[in-house]
């Protein structure tokens, strides 16, 4: 039975779908800090996707992958949680300030490190740019193919996959063989909930730079169990271009950011007493706004 | 050389109304850089659809037709565009945020190493100063874009790179005809030399694609609901007042998570974005990816029994009260006082 190599892409994101009135500063602004750092909805997709091959192909392997700070570990703990094999946390400031072009020539050089990788999945998109442009970029570098929008997998065999996807107004099945890469629509099932074995077991995984940073104590016992260090890779341990990181290799620059204030209109308001509305009802027909 | 190129998307073999719109865009864009305005129609049966395109003040467009070319697959199309843009070297290149543009762009710009921003919601011309390298960029693309979640808005550039491409969704930008005769140029690729065999790698299986039945982008007014309407039973009022004024039922995030209305007919970022004359929005909090989805309708109306909900600070009518109250009173004044 095949084995497929499945390398998940992950990113560590503000939960911005949530943003209540605690979350707004006084200006109107939104106040970053106080967001929860969660792991992608649409990646977690994509890893119950890489567990349902797994469930088929047993002896695959998933690899989760993450580029982000330091602190990003936290998901690929999550991930360990719900099953998956192996994580990597890419990490260097050389990466700040990177574009979806630069993050993706970052990924990509990543993802041929791990080698032979036959599936490559991630999120559609990530909700803090929502611009769902890694996942094609990253394929692109790679020079395979990509299936975007895609919600089910509806037949994996040795050399083949045919997947489902989502489009405006109706579906798509199509077929391709290996490798490629998919990237998971919001419509696809939810990821499965965490292992609780796993949970114990994955608890103190983390990286050593996270571990010393902390003056972790569990560092002795992370050196008998290796499972419990989670790798960490930097700018050095990928073959890459230096110039197509972080900002030199970023086409697109932040010319300004505006925070959305929003103004209030010359505004009128009113009781639902029935006179009240019948005024302002007569004044949107003879505005001819209405009838 | 150095224009600005639509990618023309087709829909079940009819142009997009999101490639209209960006020709519309991109005319006036053209006009202010002084260049031309291409487009590039890729497919199979693409006869007597020049005819459409030209009256958007096309001056060129390129057509590459052939049976393998429908319907989209990513890596054909991405081949021609790939190849017609390091040949024809456009400044800026546009195509919609569709599923197709959004599969599309960003392979090609990857390929180019050119930027590309997604979902812009305004492109306009403007210059660059970048004081570190003491250079003055003019004429630059501004692609402007909400971010975060729609709770910033985000100005980007592509000062060296081109084209400086970006995408758009459908109905953020209006679509206008030029000139019902504008006379533009057709020329036929040669599709052999822009695509090569090896990229016909994935097969269709299956396609079934739904003629939309619910419009509310077009819609004069639209009567929304969110998740304070309470149960798709008091939805059936808001459908009772669009039909009434000739209009549609929106809905927001939370009215369709609930269960109250279909996604389509989700306003706000992460559904449709509307500019109606009239938007009554009932039973709306205003988060503000709902805001982002409705804020240039020109009259808005909100009803809420909370007279704090923040869609009230952008709404130019509150009316305090429960939503099965206010609307059968507006129903009732209307059907009195119109034929």
């Amino acid at each position: 039975m095949k084995e497929f190599q499945i390398v998940v892409l992950a990113k560590q994101v503000p939960d911005t779908r949530n943003v209540g009135k605690d979350a707004m500063k006084a200006d109107g602004t939104v106040n970053r800090a106080v967001l929860p750092a969660i792991f992608n909805p649409e990646d977690l997709h994509a890893l119950e996707q890489a567990l349902r091959i797994k469930d088929q192909f047993p002896g695959s392997k998933i690899t989760l992958l993450t580029m982000g700070p330091p602190r990003a570990v936290e998901i690929l703990r999550e991930g360990f949680y719900r099953g998956a094999d192996d994580g990597i946390l890419l990490t260097d400031r050389a990466f700040a300030g990177s574009d979806t072009l630069a993050t993706s020539y970052a990924i990509s050089c990543a993802i041929r490190k791990i080698k032979n990788a036959d599936i490559i999945v991630c999120g559609r998109q990530a909700i803090d740019g929502d611009t769902a442009q890694v996942g094609p970029q990253v394929a692109e570098k790679l020079g395979i193919p990509q299936i975007t929008y895609a919600e089910e997998i509806v037949l994996l065999t040795d050399d083949k996959i045919q997947v489902k996807r989502r489009l405006e107004r109706g579906i798509e099945i199509v077929e391709c063989g290996f490798p490629l890469l998919i990237t998971v629509n919001n419509s696809a099932p939810r990821c499965r909930p965490r292992n609780a074995k796993r949970l114990m077991k994955y608890k103190h995984a983390s990286t050593v730079s996270n571990r010393q940073e902390s003056n972790d104590d569990y560092l002795s016992s992370a050196l008998t169990k290796p499972h419990l260090t989670i790798k960490e890779w930097s700018v050095a341990d990928i073959e890459c271009d230096r110039e197509q990181l972080g900002l030199n290799g970023s086409p697109t620059k932040v010319k300004k950011v505006d925070n959305i204030v929003f103004q209030s209109k010359e505004s009128r308001t009113i009781e639902d007493l029935d006179e009240d509305i019948d005024e302002l009802m007569q004044e949107l027909i003879s505005s001819h706004i209405i009838g | 050389m150095n224009n600005i190129i639509v990618y023309c998307e087709l829909e079940e073999g009819r142009i997009a109304d999101v490639s209209f719109e960006l020709l519309t865009k991109g005319r006036s864009l053209a006009n202010q850089l002084n260049c031309k305005l291409e487009a590039l129609l890729i497919g199979n049966h693409l006869k007597n659809l020049e005819k459409e395109i030209f009256p958007y003040g096309v001056d060129t467009l390129y057509v590459a037709e052939d049976k393998k070319l429908s319907p989209y697959s990513t890596l054909p199309h991405t081949s021609i565009l790939v190849n017609l843009f390091r040949e024809q070297k456009p400044q800026i290149a546009l195509m919609g945020a569709t599923t197709i543009g959004r599969d599309l762009g960003p392979r090609v710009s990857s390929s180019l190493g050119s930027g590309l921003t997604a979902d812009c919601t305004e492109l306009e011309i403007g210059n660059h100063e970048d004081k570190k390298l003491n250079k003055v960029y003019t004429n630059l693309l501004y692609q402007i874009r909400p971010a975060f979640g729609g709770n910033i808005i985000a100005t980007i550039i592509n000062p060296d790179c081109r084209p400086q491409m970006a995408t758009v969704r459908e109905g953020v930008m209006k679509k206008e005809i030029v000139n019902p005769n504008y006379a533009g140029e057709l020329i036929n690729l040669d599709v052999e030399k822009y695509v090569d065999e090896t990229c016909f790698v994935m097969k269709v299986i299956e396609r079934h694609i739904e003629s939309s039945k619910i419009n509310i982008k077009g819609s004069p007014v639209i009567v929304s609901g969110g998740f304070g309407v309470g149960s798709a039973e008091n939805f059936k009022l808001l459908y009772r007042l669009a039909n009434l004024l000739g209009g549609e039922v929106g809905a927001s995030r939370a009215a369709v998570d609930a269960g109250y209305a279909e996604h389509a007919r989700q306003v706000g970022q992460t559904g449709v974005t509307v500019r109606p004359k009239l938007y009554i929005a009932c039973g709306i909090s205003g988060q503000i990816q709902h805001l982002a989805g409705m804020m240039e309708s020109s009259i808005i109306i909100s009803i809420n029994s909370d007279p704090n909900a923040p869609i009230n600070k952008i709404a130019n009518y509150v009316i305090i009260g429960k939503v099965e109250n206010v609307i059968p009173k507006m129903i009732r004044y209307y059907k009195e006082h119109t034929k």
